[in-house]
């Protein structure tokens, strides 16, 4: 079996404005193991971004992470202590087992407790890179400060690491390059030079926001080539964010798919694409151009907008918008609905006693 | 790199020069001369004074004659202090306005910018809006309710200092505050709200994400990049108070350049006026050319050759 790597469990996040709260996330719960590329996939407003800023605590004033946990499996996790522990009625010393080898809260740590974590056992990179490099420091100076804050290395030794991470994430000439500043990058490049930065300490999770959305569409496909190169080399897992279906089935293991800041549908990458089982992934698809359609034929899209966050409706976020929304969908929010081992659906339609509708099949057991 | 010095320095020159040229004639266009009095002189003494600073020649060769000077950093004789020349002027009134203005210039830099970066951290909280209210009555009272404050205060109430003079590093204090007060409370707005605007840029949440330490994150990564606005104001702004403040100087009885300023305008004092004119032109000139500098040192993207 596999190592688990990371565990969210009812993740919610909130934005406590002038206006009210807006809800973002609405109860998140997922895992990850070793290895795994995850995809989150849903449109903008949907909770993604803020589901990932949430694991590397990283959520500003005015929001916060109201409830949940997420559970870092990090390189103090030491299972065989960790497994004979009895959670249920922990001695003193299991206490402290657990605080030393138990996975760790990361949403319960503080700020600087955190930045032991974060660009270490934990990395993240961004949509935008023309922005997200300082450009007053050139790219030696930044990826050497972050190589230095998390390891012993001196500053030869920094500098060389720096320069082997350049070149695996393939810039061309790293010995000279390595003393430009961002402005002399291109975007891929700079992408590049973020990404090296992130992987520069071995992180066991690499989370990228929407990391090809500001690039040209070829730049786009080197760089998702990039990251599964790379978590092949090094055995990393990665969440990716995005709106784009074409990029979670060309490197996504398993998909998470997000509307109105909770899940509408959980599976492998084969579950969520051969057989989707929620009316919004199913609506996600026949908006998808098609190679091979024949012109003039029409996109059939979602009709409506998401729903408001401050104001959530209290069914299923997608019921308004849904062609087969019945009334338990208004009022009540489906639970996940096990339809096997990896896929799950949040949607009434997967209940025992719910009309049989076609393309949708009913889980067993559930009501 | 230096290739754009040098042109920098042409493109100073000439702008000297045009300042110079413009200021001549313009003050040629004011009525009445320097010897035009209430109590008339009699014809024969205006006429040698004319002749002796060769007011009495073509305009266009007064300024001829004038700008041969100005070449060779002669500025001419004073009309009105008579036996002094402008340089001689210079050379004893900027060490005065000088030793206040970069007394003040330090004061500004000290405490105007920690106040920005303090306020811009505690953004919304107590001490950003008491700050941020002071600053705001700093910009609006003028220097001279300040002196006269201040002189009322600490040189009558409690006398620890004096009310003039300032032969001693102690009687500083008063013209110090007096001219740093509107500049030290401009000062502290523009790191905080450049720091403000800077600590939501991507690349700050990437210095985050890579767990840098906020106090990294603020002094290395946000504050560079903050500092722009500040430095743009600054040099200019030592350029304007070392050469002197007419109101503060007057207040506090300081025989510096400001004084002499103003007084050889209402006495048309051509040469004078000409004179310091060019004076704080060059000054100017050279800290904006500082400026410049500093920007390209801070940010590489500003590159010095195009």
């Amino acid at each position: 079996m596999k190592k688990k790597i990371l565990e969210v469990k009812n993740l919610k996040t909130s934005f406590f404005t002038h206006l009210g709260e807006v809800q973002a996330v609405r109860g998140v719960s997922f895992e990850l193991n070793e290895g795994d590329i995850l995809g989150i996939v849903g449109e903008s407003g949907s909770g993604k971004s803020v589901t990932s800023l949430s694991i590397m605590n990283l959520i500003e004033h005015p929001g916060k992470i109201k409830e949940g946990e997420v559970l870092f499996y990090g390189k103090n996790y030491n299972e065989e202590i960790y497994s004979k522990i009895d959670l249920e009625n922990p001695s003193e010393e299991d206490l402290k087992n657990i605080k030393l080898y138990g996975p760790i809260d990361l949403s319960k740590l503080s700020n600087s407790e955190m930045t032991e974590y974060r660009g270490n056992e934990l990395a993240m990179i961004f949509q935008d890179p023309m922005t997200s490099l300082n450009p007053v420091y050139s790219i030696k100076n930044q990826m050497m400060e972050v190589i230095r804050r998390h390891t012993d290395m001196n500053k030869e030794e920094a500098l060389e690491r720096a320069k082997e991470l350049l070149s695996m994430v393939g810039i061309p000439d790293p010995k000279g390059q390595i003393n430009d500043y961002p402005h002399q990058f291109s975007g891929g490049m700079r992408q590049r030079a973020l990404i090296a930065t992130a992987i520069s300490c071995n992180p066991r999770l690499l989370i990228a926001d929407e990391p090809t959305t500001a690039l040209d569409v070829t730049i786009q496909a080197q760089i998702l080539e990039l990251l599964k190169d790379l978590q092949s080399k090094t055995e990393m897992s990665i969440i990716l964010i995005t709106h784009d279906l074409g990029v979670i089935a060309e490197v996504s293991t398993h998909v998470v798919v997000m509307y109105g800041g909770m899940m509408m549908e959980k599976g492998t990458v084969e579950d969520i694409f051969y057989n989707p089982q929620h009316p919004y992934t199913q609506g996600l698809y026949r908006s998808i151009p098609k190679s091979t359609a024949k012109t003039k034929e029409r996109l059939i899209p979602i009709e409506g907008s998401p729903p408001d966050l401050m104001a959530p409706p209290p069914g299923c976020p997608f019921s308004p918008r849904c062609p087969n929304a019945m009334k338990i969908c208004l009022e009540e929010a489906a639970p996940l609905f096990k339809i096997s081992d990896t896929h799950t659906s949040a949607c009434w339609l997967m209940a025992e006693d719910a009309p049989v509708v076609k393309g949708f099949k009913k889980t067993k057991g559930a009501k | 790199m230096g290739n754009y010095y040098i042109k920098r320095v042409i493109s100073a020159f000439i702008t000297i020069l045009i300042i110079a040229s413009l200021t001549f004639f313009l003050l040629q266009l004011i009525p009445g001369g320097p010897f035009t009095r209430e109590r008339q002189l009699p014809a024969a003494i205006e006429e040698r004074l004319n002749e002796r600073y060769n007011l009495d020649k073509p305009v266009i060769v007064q300024y001829g004659i004038y700008m041969k000077g100005l070449l060779t950093f002669d500025l001419g004789l004073s009309y009105r202090i008579l036996g002094t020349s402008v340089n001689e002027l210079i050379a004893k009134g900027f060490p005065t306005s000088a030793i206040i203005g970069g007394l003040a210039t330090l004061l500004i830099i000290i405490v105007g910018v920690p106040i920005g970066i303090i306020s811009a951290l505690k953004q919304n909280s107590t001490v950003d809006y008491i700050v941020m209210f002071a600053a705001t009555i700093g910009v609006t009272v003028p220097s001279f309710v300040i002196a006269t404050v201040i002189i009322y205060f600490f040189a009558g109430q409690l006398g620890w200092i004096p009310t003039f003079g300032n032969s001693k590093p102690l009687w500083w204090i008063g013209p110090t505050i007096a001219v740093s007060g509107y500049s030290i409370s401009f000062v502290s707005r523009l790191p905080r709200s450049s720091m403000l605007e800077v600590l939501r840029q991507d690349y700050v949440r990437t210095a985050r994400a890579n767990g840098i330490s906020e106090y990294k994150v603020i002094f290395k990564h946000a504050f560079k990049n903050a500092l722009i606005p500040v430095i743009t104001y600054v040099g200019p702004m030592i350029a304007a108070i070392m050469t002197g403040s007419f109101v503060v100087e007057r207040i506090f009885a300081l025989p510096g350049m400001g004084g002499y300023f103003v007084e050889s305008v209402t006495n048309r004092d051509y040469t004078v006026t000409i004179g310091m004119t060019v004076f704080y032109s060059v000054f100017y000139i050279i800290m904006v050319m500082f400026v410049d500098i500093a920007y390209s040192f801070i940010d590489p993207r500003i590159k010095m050759d195009s």
